[in-house]
């Protein structure tokens, strides 16, 4: 998009524009917080929920629910809908981030390898995890696989990052380049690693491929949200900066944009935020590369509303997605990422469709 | 804990009176015996076959995809695949008792069960006949029905003695190559240390795979090199691949022995590598099968075993498409007629 297209955007909505566009996306998402909190295998009524999270917050409220219910909302729903909604904004806003960075409407968050790298060793894990698992201890177990996903992840970015630096800066060509050849790489081991596999293992690497927000336990979401609070608050901060990058490179550098630093921030937040939500949920797909396109089709391509407004709508999306999940089949589940893309990608086709119809995006 | 789930079923069923209900039925296990108000979800299809082996069917609430026999199971509502199970799913169909295996994940889901009140048991479950024995005796305590899973093991030793007998008794060891079809160009095929081969084993015949552990992809050199004499493949997999004439026509296949005489056994993959009650039995129809084939006859016998227990006699006369094939079996032991 043109400088002059960008200023006209701007200029006449400016800041009550963007807040009304946030302000609606919060209240989307806090709607699916309660569906999410609401909905499951195990009825519930929404009475049932207000009263229940009122009265564990020691509030005077009488609740009628079964222990059972009780449970189900503090133990399973609770700490699912937490991270679902962390993990969901995390994927958003790192696709926002790097789609800025990269000035590319394509790019996925999987695309600086911290999927492929996640998955690698989560695979590495699942497959070979069986033989060694006996040696490890009991805590080490249940949190070895996201662990080793987090380290995967994150180690595959760095490679990824030190691969298209040279004498302290970074080459966007260069990030590309080395991301699709890290990709193939990390695609390439995993796909060793599923040729000794068994069966009943790559299904299960499969199924990881495929995302889950089963993973949700108290302590294993009390160990990520940090983290993701941490690049969910921090991300809004390169706003300024993604904007002048829009125009270019070396443009925004003569604006007074500190390039390096602002490539290296964007990329390192993004890895912390996806990295440290695929080792909780697995590879979720597509609300990374689509939530962001869904909220500047809405709003304009300012990066003050983008970034803010694709997490919120990102951990709007996953909870529903989550909803869906674990309702449709109940009760068994359906892999989350299977309908991240089935509910989002035709409600794009449609924003696109009435966009040509209105006229040029 | 019983009350828990007591409280959990009058939610889930009928959430307009859940007060009234989970009032009521919160009383009802305290004044009943905690066995007849076992709930029991069952994962593993060896697990579940056990259950209702042991007579203990009606009080199964759900079980996972791979339960499939008695055909009873199918019926049950299903919480997913047993590696993915997910803990509400679970807990919605108020349990008070779930059977697990080594096999069941993911841990977190696994977790979250055990902090619910239900109680949660492991069944070691593998891939040898000790391993049934332990199954059994394992469900069977848990059950609190260990004369009833006593007269099980019993009946497994003594199937497979007879088939043992039936081994020994013919003087053939055929090559036997076990293909897992998962449709065209899907096939794995079993090596060593895999149920399938430990099946073969004890029915006398050779793996005609032995130069790897677990699970390989089908490929036309390793096929023709193995040189089986007869090929065994899971019933469903033989669909997904075709039938009889779409697995001879897989790559490298037709150059094989198996090929040109025809001979394929296919055999209920639960029946023929659960390893589980019935064990016994299908190795004494692998036995039959492998062998007769060797010596060109045609299948002799169908319909219900004489020697079979009562349970499993009463359930195949119901017969389904996931009784034991034996149908399959015999129908293509006569297609093998020269």
């Amino acid at each position: 998009m043109s400088a002059a297209a960008l200023a006209s955007r701007w200029q006449p909505g400016g800041l009550s524009q963007r807040a009304t566009l946030l302000a609606a996306l919060a209240v989307l998402l806090a709607l699916a917080c309660l569906l999410s909190l609401g909905a499951g295998s195990v009825a519930i009524p929404p009475g049932g929920v207000l009263a229940i999270l009122l009265s564990s917050a020691g509030l005077p409220v009488a609740s009628e629910a079964a222990p059972a219910q009780v449970g189900v909302l503090l133990a399973i729903r609770l700490p699912r809908t937490v991270l679902g909604a962390l993990a969901g904004a995390g994927l958003g806003v790192s696709g926002a981030l790097l789609q800025g960075l990269f000035r590319n409407p394509l790019v996925d968050p999987g695309l600086i390898g911290v999927s492929s790298g996640a998955a690698l060793a989560a695979a590495a894990v699942l497959v070979l995890g069986d033989a060694a698992a006996g040696a490890l201890p009991e805590a080490l177990r249940l949190f070895g696989l996201p662990l080793a996903a987090f380290a995967g992840g994150l180690a595959a970015v760095a490679m990824v990052h030190r691969l298209a630096s040279v004498g302290g800066r970074t080459s966007i060509a260069g990030l590309l380049l080395s991301g699709i050849a890290v990709n193939s790489l990390a695609g390439a081991a995993t796909g060793l690693l599923l040729f000794v596999a068994s069966d009943a293992q790559v299904r299960s690497v499969t199924f990881w491929n495929l995302g889950s927000l089963g993973g949700a336990t108290w302590p294993a979401v009390a160990v990520v949200a940090p983290l993701l609070l941490f690049a969910l608050l921090a991300a809004p901060r390169l706003a300024r900066a993604l904007n002048l990058f829009l125009l270019g490179e070396a443009e925004a550098g003569h604006l007074g944009v500190e390039v390096e630093r602002l490539k290296r921030r964007g990329i390192a937040l993004a890895a912390l935020a996806v990295g440290a939500s695929v080792a909780l949920t697995g590879v979720i797909g597509f609300v990374g590369l689509v939530v962001p396109h869904l909220v500047r089709l809405i709003g304009g391509p300012d990066h003050r509303a983008v970034l803010p407004g694709a997490a919120l709508l990102g951990a709007a999306l996953l909870l529903v997605a989550d909803v869906v999940a674990r309702t449709a089949a109940a009760p068994a589940e359906i892999p989350i990422g299977v309908i991240t893309a089935l509910l989002g990608a035709p409600f794009l086709l449609w924003l696109l469709r009435r966009r040509t119809f209105w006229g040029p995006v | 804990m019983a009350t828990v789930a007591a409280g959990v079923a009058s939610g889930g069923a009928w959430p307009a009176r859940a007060g009234v209900l989970s009032v009521l039925l919160l009383l009802v296990p305290l004044a009943t015996p905690a066995r007849a108000a076992e709930r029991i979800v069952s994962v593993g299809g060896t697990v579940t076959e056990i259950v209702y082996a042991l007579g203990a069917g009606d009080a199964l609430v759900g079980a996972d995809t791979s339960s499939v026999y008695p055909p009873e199971a199918e019926k049950l509502p299903k919480v997913g695949y047993q590696r993915t199970l997910s803990a509400e799913g679970v807990l919605s169909l108020s349990p008070t008792l779930i059977l697990i295996t080594p096999e069941s994940g993911p841990p977190a889901a696994i977790e979250q069960l055990r902090g619910t009140g239900a109680r949660v048991v492991p069944i070691p479950t593998g891939t040898d006949v000790e391993a049934a024995r332990a199954a059994i005796r394992a469900v069977a305590t848990t059950l609190d029905r260990q004369a009833r899973g006593e007269d099980l093991v019993k009946a497994l030793e003594a199937d497979v003695e007879q088939a043992r007998a039936l081994a020994a008794a013919s003087s053939s060891h055929p090559r036997v190559l076990f293909v897992y079809a998962r449709g065209a160009g899907m096939a794995m095929v079993s090596g060593k240390g895999t149920a399938a081969d430990e099946m073969i084993r004890l029915a006398g015949a050779v793996n005609a795979v032995n130069d790897y552990e677990g699970f390989r992809p089908l490929t036309a050199e390793g096929v023709v090199a193995a040189a089986p004499d007869v090929v065994l493949v899971p019933s469903r997999g033989l669909d997904s691949l075709g039938g009889k004439a779409g697995l001879l026509a897989q790559p490298g296949m037709s150059l094989t022995p198996a090929a040109r005489a025809e001979r394929v056994v296919a055999m209920d993959d639960l029946y023929l590598l659960g390893f589980g009650p019935r064990t016994g039995q299908a190795l004494a129809d692998l036995a039959r099968a492998l062998h007769q084939q060797q010596r060109g006859d045609i299948g002799v016998d169908s319909g219900v075993r004489r020697d079979a227990p009562l349970w499993f006699a009463a359930i195949q006369s119901g017969a389904s498409r996931r009784t034991p094939d034996r149908s399959k079996a015999v129908a293509t032991n006569a297609g093998a007629a020269r």
